[in-house]
């Protein structure tokens, strides 16, 4: 394996049961991510990123029919390690998450300042004194007044407490921090704040992120590289210039297409018909059905080829 | 490209037909303040949502009103939509002030007045079939031949393009996708053929790929139907393409209003421009430069700053002037008219 590689997840599978059958959310991805590197991962909903997300950190809900796959972090295959291992030497060691509306996420009755310096208590044994010094480190890396760590969330706006997410899972310095859709719920000037913070901790931590998010237009805030899911599938990947300046899945372009631009006059365009049910995915390229560049062999599943360090699934770039 | 000459070269998307033409709906100096109580009585001062908003809206005219939360944009809504009773000024439909028109006038003015709801799944009842939300205003409405009720929502159905009718009908609002509960919606909001449509965010919750087809269905109605529409949002994208004339709200005050392609060309108000500036386009040098964002958050309502209300966060504020007096509404522009010092004539 490539000395530079931090994250490496090899045809990563995860499966739910739901009322009418298997859910297949996550079918078969696979990936690799360097240190310091921001990838955003775009997608309609229930095209299974959120999923990815929780397969990636092992967040799994009680009802998981299948979870395979490999996943390495610096080498290290973390699918064998056992529950504890990983609780105590990966997660929010080296890998942190900022759930989706992780403003509302956290605990009401406790400070946030004790909810900041929770994971050093418990991961690196700190004593609570010298937790909390660290927590209002952090408090002032995200720009959060040192003195509100004595407050509760619902005294802090919907944009502080969204740094006060970023500062927990910061806190214990990880390698990789996954953001799920970490603006959403925000007002404008507010959002534009977070991508700046997220950009200045790339720059100053050399923190490596992971941001899953539907925003294509605020994701190239951050972007060093754009991966795109469809169905459960991962249907291309690319650096961010060439991926905005120039998509080659016919998916990806519709999705770019979609996007009202302020400061162009392109009219927005929308995608006829619906994503397929994960439950029963169509055998050939997941797409077919609404792509307007189909032709016959989009009846057999497409590998991923790989053109100019690109990455795309799909029959038009073999 | 500079960003100002992409935005000059603009070309209007929406079809203009609105203004020159009779006012559908006047607010005059509209205030919207709720009593703060201490211990549950004893008055601790007024939040003034909407503190002193006039505006005009002509006959199948679209306006969007943009802005952040807290900035009384919902509370000026509710005011339009009868549900919040203004505590000054004037509310004006079709010549006939809304707080004056008694319980039978409000009714006739609600069947008029359609609100397409934010959260479509939050806006429909969970336990009523489709065919039973849609049926719903034309019983209260008085509608009692049961053949026409249903002629008018199969006919509302195929107007927002749930085709085959019959096959929605039986459903409940969890059984279909977020973009088709957005349909019903706006569906429910057109069966008793207002003259006007407020829309709260109407396309925030969904899909980028589905928001672009609400946004051009709801255009598509505006113009069949010849409907005014008050588009509230706090995405500035969408706002060319589906909106004539653009108002932005801050702190309970419009401090900017103009044609959409005068404001996104040029913004009098600082708060405006920093909107602008935040919002991004898909492009990969966004990475590279950090964006500029005022300092601080919004004001209380409670006590509003003295003077401009912006003038804690404004980068280009003038000492001795906007931090101690309100500015009048400046007009430095033909109609483009904003709230901002720096556009006083008499300074310049």
């Amino acid at each position: 394996m490539a000395e530079n590689t931090l994250l490496r997840v090899e045809d990563l599978k995860l499966y739910f049961r739901a009322g009418k059958g298997v859910v297949q959310a996550v079918d078969g991805v696979s990936f690799t991510m360097n240190p310091n590197e921001a990838v955003v991962i775009i997608g309609e909903s229930g095209c299974g990123k959120s999923s990815f997300a929780k397969a990636i950190l092992r967040l799994l809900p009680r009802n998981v029919e299948h979870y395979s796959g490999k996943i390495y972090l610096n080498g290290v295959e973390l699918m064998e390690m056992e529950e504890e291992e990983y609780r105590q030497k990966v997660r929010w060691v080296k890998m942190s998450l900022v759930p989706q509306a992780a403003m509302n996420s956290l605990n009401p009755v406790l400070r946030v300042g004790d909810q900041v310096a929770e994971p050093m208590i418990v991961h690196h044994g700190f004593r609570k004194e010298d937790a909390l010094n660290q927590a209002r480190e952090m408090f002032k890396r995200v720009g959060v007044p040192v003195d509100f760590a004595e407050r509760y969330a619902f005294e802090l706006s919907g944009g502080m407490r969204q740094r006060v997410a970023i500062a927990m899972s910061l806190v214990t310095v990880p390698e990789l921090i996954v953001l799920d859709e970490p603006t959403s719920a925000l007002d404008l000037l507010t959002q534009a704040n977070i991508m700046n913070l997220l950009k200045r901790i790339k720059q100053e931590m050399a923190t490596s992120f992971i941001l899953i998010t539907h925003d294509i237009a605020t994701s190239s805030e951050l972007a060093d590289r754009v991966v795109v899911m469809y169905a459960g599938q991962i249907v291309e990947v690319g650096d961010s210039r060439r991926f905005f300046n120039a998509p080659l899945h016919p998916y990806s372009a519709k999705l770019m297409a979609s996007v009202p631009r302020l400061r162009a006059t392109i009219e927005p365009e929308y995608i006829t018909g619906q994503p397929p049910s994960l439950i029963n995915p169509p055998t050939g390229c997941r797409f077919a059905d609404r792509c307007p560049m189909r032709f016959e062999k989009c009846d057999q599943e497409p590998p991923t080829f790989e053109k100019e360090g690109r990455l795309v699934k799909c029959w038009l770039h073999e | 490209m500079t960003v100002e000459k992409q935005l000059n070269e603009a070309t209007p998307a929406v079809f203009k037909k609105g203004k020159d033409r009779e006012v559908l709906l006047s607010i005059r100096d509209l205030r919207v303040w709720f009593e703060l109580r201490r211990f549950g009585f004893g008055h601790a001062g007024y939040v003034r949502a909407v503190d002193g908003v006039s505006l005009d809206l002509h006959r199948g005219e679209t306006i969007a009103v943009v802005g952040e939360s807290g900035c009384g944009k919902s509370s000026l809504m509710k005011a339009i939509l009868g549900l919040h009773k203004p505590t000054e000024g004037e509310i004006i439909f079709d010549g006939k002030n809304i707080n004056e028109v008694g319980q039978a006038g409000l009714n006739w003015y609600r069947s008029q007045v359609g609100y397409v709801q934010q959260d479509p799944y939050g806006a429909l009842p969970p336990f009523m079939s489709i065919e039973r939300i849609l049926e719903e205003p034309l019983i209260i409405n008085g509608v009692s031949s049961k053949q026409e009720r249903r002629d008018r929502i199969m006919k509302a159905l195929e107007e927002v393009k749930l085709t085959p009718q019959a096959e929605f009908l039986p459903k409940f609002p969890h059984q279909i996708s977020g973009g088709q509960q957005q349909r019903i919606v706006i569906a429910r909001a057109m069966i008793l053929q207002p003259r006007l449509i407020v829309a709260d965010e109407p396309v925030s919750m969904l899909d980028a790929s589905v928001r672009v087809e609400i946004l051009r269905l709801m255009s598509a109605l505006q113009e069949s139907h010849d409907l005014a529409v008050i588009y509230i949002t706090h995405d500035l994208s969408t706002v060319r393409y589906f909106s004539e004339r653009i108002f932005v709200m801050y702190a309970g005050q419009i401090i900017e209003k103009a044609e959409v392609d005068s404001l996104l060309a040029k913004q009098m108000h600082p708060y405006s421009e920093a909107l602008l500036a935040a919002t991004s386009d898909p492009d990969a040098d966004n990475a590279l430069t950090f964006k500029q964002v005022p300092p601080g958050e919004p004001p209380s309502l409670v006590k509003p700053p003295e003077g401009c209300r912006f003038h804690p966060r404004c980068p280009y504020i003038i000492e001795g002037v906007c931090d101690v007096k309100m500015p009048p509404e400046f007009e430095p522009v033909p109609s483009h008219y904003t709230l901002c010092w720096l556009h006083d004539p008499e300074q310049n």
